[in-house]
């Protein structure tokens, strides 16, 4: 590494430390009702969707009809997606006039788009249409963030709120994190990555002629808008195949740069919002500090293992699959906040990435996207995570434990286990089931523990709703198509279940107000515990899968044997 | 059933029973009700059978053998820690089933008196006791006086006094009548008197999951999923592992290898114990003389924040003391003390007696045989609010002393033409200031001075109020006083906050103020006042001498009748709760340690080409002998771990009053860190063995 690369890491976090309060107080604002800088320009527009939807902005519900309202509107928005894809030759804006899809991977696309995973099993720029990039998929984009934020306002409801069984209204929550969250920022954003020189047109593909002679046809289209969107929703379905690594995509330093921060930037200034919204700051920047030590140490441990020399090449760091524009540092760095972040966009090759850098990748997204994570569903599913190491370390201190003044009690631990076992089903039943059958052995371009840790990866990928791919995997049969989307399923409604189900149970229970004899949850003990939680949970669960994965191949390669 | 029988954690007798018990427990009916623990035995049984079935074909394995024989030990191992928890309960039960013995009660129908079975006797019912005879049941005196032996209770030798009305009204079966003759109301069914309950709790009979417990145990089961997960899906990525390193499938791992992994991984060490621990509460509490209608209130003891006390008995000594003699102008202290002390030589109230041992060990005037002197007593009236002695000098002049409340004295002094002088005035508003009670003495119309009588806070309770702040528990000091004397006792004593003048319904109210607030309350009460605010209270404590009606209201009962016994209440509930988190936090950090054992020793073959050593054996960092032996060793650990930490269990981790920070650092580092580590040295301390 370099002292410029090491410069480079530094302004990153820098920069999301800082820029995590502001964004986050102005999320309190907004998601609390209260006055904000946004309201003059959009409110208009917020009360109009009111009437639209003919909703009573403050009329409030319990958790299951706000579970309820919740899931039908992603069950409407999975139909439209499905069908627009199966229909998209029929539609219009579709210059380059490209067929319909097939079934299984139209369900696996909008089921993805719709969980907020982006796994995509096709290449973008030969499958779909601009029509259905744009109505289909952007729309997703937001929407799926959205839901993850409204579910994150739910269960913070119900720890700040006592003695009640209102836990908001879906339709404000949706409605305020678009206008006022997504929109504007992922509009400033666009403007931005356009004056780096991402494409934003309705051109049909471009045929140029290459210096060698050779014919190429250069993918044109409206990516811009849907690239700010798919960073900063931690969504990552590319426009293109490649993703970032597209210079359409992610054209020059400073894109790259602002691309990696947008992956990041919601999810971490959610926390500083929750602290507020419980009414400790503390606790927020206490779930931000866990989250940014897993983050960095994952980082680390890539870095080391990208930079070490190869004993197979020698002393030379592996570049293959890897932009060169970009560099290792760049590459890992984007490798590790895509895959803590639940987003999946890349600009590497996961695949090409170091057996413990893609150990890394894949363990940021067994531990539950937790790290940051999707946006709302990173700090919600941390919440869960919480909610365990308060129920084991809580009792240390001789009282039955509790969290912000509510008691965690067996119906929050029942409903803790599910969302934690949900996701784990997926990963280690399905790998399983890939792992011995013909039709998941098919689909492997490459041979040893590597393509084990392909389908492993895969997996994850789905449960954890992160969407990236270790590539090398052919997903894009029925197989892969049903059993990843179902995964992506599980892994989202898996969680939300619960999280809400916690939500309800505890906004009706009182608050015990904080003494000496309260378990404390906002300093650096608690960071640590938290830490050790995860980790060991997660360890425990998939330390047998990826020893026989990444382990075995990282031993391996230090013996000089590579797949 | 006394504190003082033998209650030593491991004696013979009890050993042997839990050591048969713990077969007895080997029922599928018993075993279901922990989850854990019955999937060890569903594999044990799988185990078992593969053995024979091997043995059958004549493949037998003894390396399979062994695993089935621990993975039974540690079936085994769970039954013995709560067979001997249960076991010491089982001993308390016996003594208290001797005193059950079959009792005939004096039936008591208009004027006539029949003598049946106890068993017989009916709620509102109306017995005889005399002196001698067993109360048959649980009841209220409604008529006379007597004094009754509860030594079958609790432990105490010296009789009680049970009288009608009043506070001391209840008694109970089983207990012996030594004097008079008393009508006592039955108020209990037969079967579910005072010692039946005592009989049943302390068996463990009735004994259900409390909330904790239950929430743990979904965790618990959750955990295990998780586990199942792994190992089940564990061939399959073998198969996978095995064709890609052009092994023969035939290889994979086999069934007990798999369920011993399984075993390793799922928390037996606190699903073992789990149960040991929740009994073994129940019977620390019963050692303090405590008994607890339900597991529910000992947890519900450690969570409690706001305790209140009665000033009377807990924080104070029961009764004021005189303390100082404050004389009026002209008076010598002498003549003050002697006054004092001749109207007090016939005052029996323990506020008269301080005043005769006062002034006997301040100015060395000693008690005068009262009847020599031609005494006339004035006993304490509650018209004339004053007491003391007319005496006749030997010059045959009258004279009256007087001691008393400041209005009482004045208005005598008044009535004899005295003088009462602003000086004395000023002393009393004073004393009364700093939370004394003065008592004014006269003699015919002279004020001689003023009496200083003192509530005397309790030795040590200061620092316990200082200790149970720091564990963030609140107390609220209930009295009748007025609110300068409260104040300056609460202060003194260092309580948080008092009530004064206060009525019993008041610490209802209160009860439901800290309650609405998110509190919980701990409360120790004895009159039928007392009852509601009992019911109401987290944890009410009904003293065993008081009422039938606060007894059945409070959610436990103290034997002894000590006030100070909530204090204790709410460390055991604490203790129980730490020792439960502190071995789960213990068994989970476990797990590491197992992992380093046995994946590579299961996985040495994949990968390996020709050398037989595949590339997984780094990850044997504990450098165990054999695949076999580190497999072996795994699971003996996990078997003996649960033994080794019964005593542990049973007693509960070592408590100290300190914060909640302080408490959770030190637990973490014994048992966390050492939760992580002490498998890594066990593991290979026992494969040491094993190869040798």
């Amino acid at each position: 590494m370099t002292l410029l690369d090491f410069i480079q890491v530094i302004l990153y976090f820098s920069l999301l430390i800082g820029l995590t309060p502001i964004l986050g107080n102005y999320m309190f604002k907004v998601f609390s009702g209260h006055n904000h800088i946004m309201k003059p320009v959009f409110g208009w527009l917020e009360k109009l969707t009111y009437r639209f939807i003919g909703t009573n902005p403050d009329e409030e519900t319990n958790w299951k009809s706000y579970f309820f309202a919740l899931l039908a509107f992603n069950f409407i928005g999975f139909i439209f997606l499905f069908l627009i894809q199966l229909f998209q030759a029929y539609l219009p804006i579709n210059p380059t006039h490209l067929g319909n899809v097939s079934w299984h991977s139209a369900f696996n696309t909008a089921v993805s788009f719709v969980t907020n995973t982006n796994w995509q099993g096709y290449a973008g720029e030969t499958t779909l249409s601009y029509f259905v990039q744009m109505i289909g998929l952007t729309v997703q984009n937001f929407v799926s963030a959205a839901t993850g934020i409204a579910v994150l306002l739910v269960i913070i409801r119900g720890i700040s709120r006592k003695t009640t069984d209102k836990l908001g209204n879906f339709w404000t929550d949706l409605t305020r994190s678009i206008l006022y969250v997504l929109l504007p920022l992922s509009i400033l954003f666009s403007v931005v990555l356009v004056g780096q020189g991402v494409v934003q047109n309705f051109k049909t593909y471009e045929t140029v002629q290459t210096l060698q002679g050779a014919e190429q046809v250069i993918p044109m289209g409206p990516a811009a808008s849907q690239i700010a969107i798919k960073q900063l929703g931690t969504n990552g379905g590319g426009f293109f195949n490649t993703n970032s690594a597209h210079p359409f995509e992610n054209p020059t330093p400073i894109s790259n740069f602002l691309e990696m921060l947008l992956i990041l930037l919601i999810p971490a200034a959610l926390t500083f919002t929750y602290g507020k919204m419980v009414g400790s700051v503390r606790q927020g920047w206490t779930v931000f500090s866990a989250m940014l030590i897993l983050l960095v140490a994952g980082l680390s441990i890539s870095l080391y293992a990208e930079y070490s020399s190869n004993p197979v090449f020698g002393h030379l760091s592996l570049m293959e699959g890897k932009e060169t524009r970009f560099g290792i540092t760049n590459s890992v760095l984007w490798s590790t906040s895509t895959t803590a972040a639940s987003n999946g966009s890349v600009n590497v090759m996961h695949d090409s990435l170091s057996p413990l850098a893609g150990m890394v990748a894949m363990l940021n997204i067994m531990l539950g996207e937790v790290i940051f994570g999707g946006v709302g569903a990173g700090l919600y599913g941390m919440i869960i995570f919480i909610i365990l190491t308060v129920f084991i370390a809580g009792l240390m201190v001789g009282r039955t434990p509790e969290y912000l003044g509510k008691k965690i009690e067996a119906f929050e631990v029942q409903m803790a286990i599910i969302a934690i076992l949900a996701p784990s089903v997926v990963i280690l039943l399905f790998s399983a089931w890939a792992s011995v059958s013909s039709y998941g052995l098919s689909s492997l371009n490459n041979a040893g523990a590597h393509g084990f840790s392909e389908i492993l990866y895969a997996f994850s990928s789905a449960a954890g709703n992160n969407g990236s791919a270790f590539a090398g995997l052919n997903a894009n049969t029925v197989f892969y198509n049903l059993t990843l989307g179902l995964g992506m399923l599980i892994g989202r409604f898996g969680v939300i279940i619960p999280v809400l189900a916690i939500a309800g149970s505890m906004a009706k229970k009182k608050t015990i107000p904080p003494s000496a004899g309260t378990f404390q949850t906002d300093n650096w003990l608690f960071v640590g515990l938290l830490i050790a939680v995860i980790l060991i949970l997660g360890g425990l669960t998939f330390f047998p899968a990826l020893s026989l994965g990444p382990v075995i191949e990282h031993l391996l390669m230090n013996n000089g044997i590579t797949f | 059933m006394s504190t003082k029988q033998n209650t030593s954690l491991f004696n013979k007798a009890i050993l042997l029973q839990a050591a048969k018990d713990s077969f007895i427990k080997l029922t599928p009916a018993f075993l279901i009700k922990n989850p854990v623990i019955f999937i060890v035995a569903l594999g044990s049984l799988l185990t078992t059978f593969l053995v024979g079935f091997e043995i059958v074909q004549g493949s037998f394995s003894s390396f399979n053998l062994q695993i089935s024989i621990w993975l039974w030990f540690t079936v085994l191992f769970a039954n013995f820690s709560e067979a001997i928890a249960e076991g010491r309960g089982k001993a308390q039960a016996d003594t208290l089933r001797k005193n059950r013995t079959q009792t005939k009660a004096r039936k008591l129908e208009g004027k006539q008196e029949y003598s049946i079975f106890a068993t017989e006797l009916k709620k509102g019912d109306i017995v005889v006791c005399e002196a001698g005879d067993v109360i048959p049941s649980d009841g209220e005196v409604i008529e006379g006086v007597a004094s009754v032996d509860e030594s079958a209770i609790t432990g105490e030798s010296a009789p009680v006094i049970r009288e009608s009305g009043g506070d001391r009204s209840a008694v109970t079966g089983g207990t012996k009548v030594i004097s008079d003759r008393i009508l006592i109301q039955i108020t209990t069914e037969p079967g579910n008197t005072f010692i039946d309950r005592m009989i049943a709790l302390v068996e463990g009979a009735k004994r259900q999951k409390t909330p904790n417990e239950i929430a743990l145990s979904i965790l618990l089961s959750g955990l295990s999923i998780v586990f199942l997960l792994a190992v089940v899906t564990l061939p399959a990525f073998f198969q996978y592992g095995l064709t890609a390193s052009g092994l023969p499938l035939s290889q994979n791992l086999s069934l007990p290898v798999l369920i011993a992994l399984l075993v390793c991984l799922i928390p037996t060490t606190i699903g073992g114990l789990l149960s040991a621990i929740g009994i073994s509460g129940m019977d620390r509490l019963l050692q303090r003389n405590v008994i607890a209608t339900s597991g529910r209130a000992i947890e519900a003891a450690g969570d409690v924040d706001v305790l209140l006390l009665d000033k009377t008995g807990t924080i104070t000594l029961g009764n004021r003391m005189a303390t100082d003699f404050i004389t009026a102008v002209d008076v010598s202290i002498e003549k003050l003390a002697d006054a004092a002390q001749l109207s007090s030589l016939s005052d029996e109230t323990p506020e008269g007696r301080s005043i005769v041992i006062l002034a006997k060990e301040k100015f060395n005037i000693r008690g005068r045989e009262v009847n020599e002197m031609n005494a006339v007593f004035i006993p304490f009236t509650a018209q004339s609010r004053m007491s003391g002695v007319d005496l006749k000098t030997e010059a045959g002049q009258l004279r009256q002393i007087r001691k008393g409340s400041s209005e009482a004295i004045r208005t005598f002094i008044l009535n004899n033409n005295g003088f009462y002088p602003q000086k004395i005035q000023e002393i009393v508003a004073e004393l009364a200031q700093q939370g004394a009670t003065p008592l004014v003495v006269a003699e015919d119309n002279k004020v001689l001075g003023v009496i200083h009588l003192k509530d005397i806070v309790k030795g040590g309770i200061k620092q316990r109020f200082a200790e149970l702040r720091k564990m963030g528990i609140k107390t609220v000091m209930i009295t009748g006083d007025n609110s300068l004397t409260a104040a300056a006792i609460a202060a003194e004593a260092g309580v948080d906050d008092f009530m004064a003048e206060a009525k019993p319904e008041d610490k209802l109210r209160r009860i439901r103020e800290e309650q609405a607030n998110g509190h919980l309350v701990g409360m120790i009460g004895d009159g039928t006042n007392d009852a509601p605010a009992l019911a109401q209270a987290d944890i009410g404590i009904a003293m065993n001498s008081g009422t039938q009606a606060a007894r059945e209201a409070g959610n436990m009962i103290d034997l002894d009748s000590n006030p100070t016994k909530l204090i204790e209440v709410v460390e055991v509930g604490k203790q129980l709760l730490m020792t439960r988190g502190s071995l789960t936090t213990f068994s989970i950090a476990n797990d590491v340690a197992k992992y380093f054992a046995i994946i590579p020793a299961i996985a040495i073959a994949l990968y390996s080409g020709s050398s037989g050593k595949g590339p997984l054996s780094a990850l044997n960092v504990m450098n165990l002998g054999s695949p076999q032996s580190a497999i072996l060793s795994a699971v003996i650990f996990n078997a003996i771990i649960i033994i080794l930490l019964v005593p542990l269990a049973l007693k509960g981790v070592r408590y100290r009053p300190v914060s909640a920070n302080t408490a959770l650092t030190r637990n973490l580092l014994i048992f966390g860190l050492g939760g992580l580590i002490a498998p890594f040295v066990g593991i290979k301390i026992i494969d040491f063995l094993i190869n040798l």
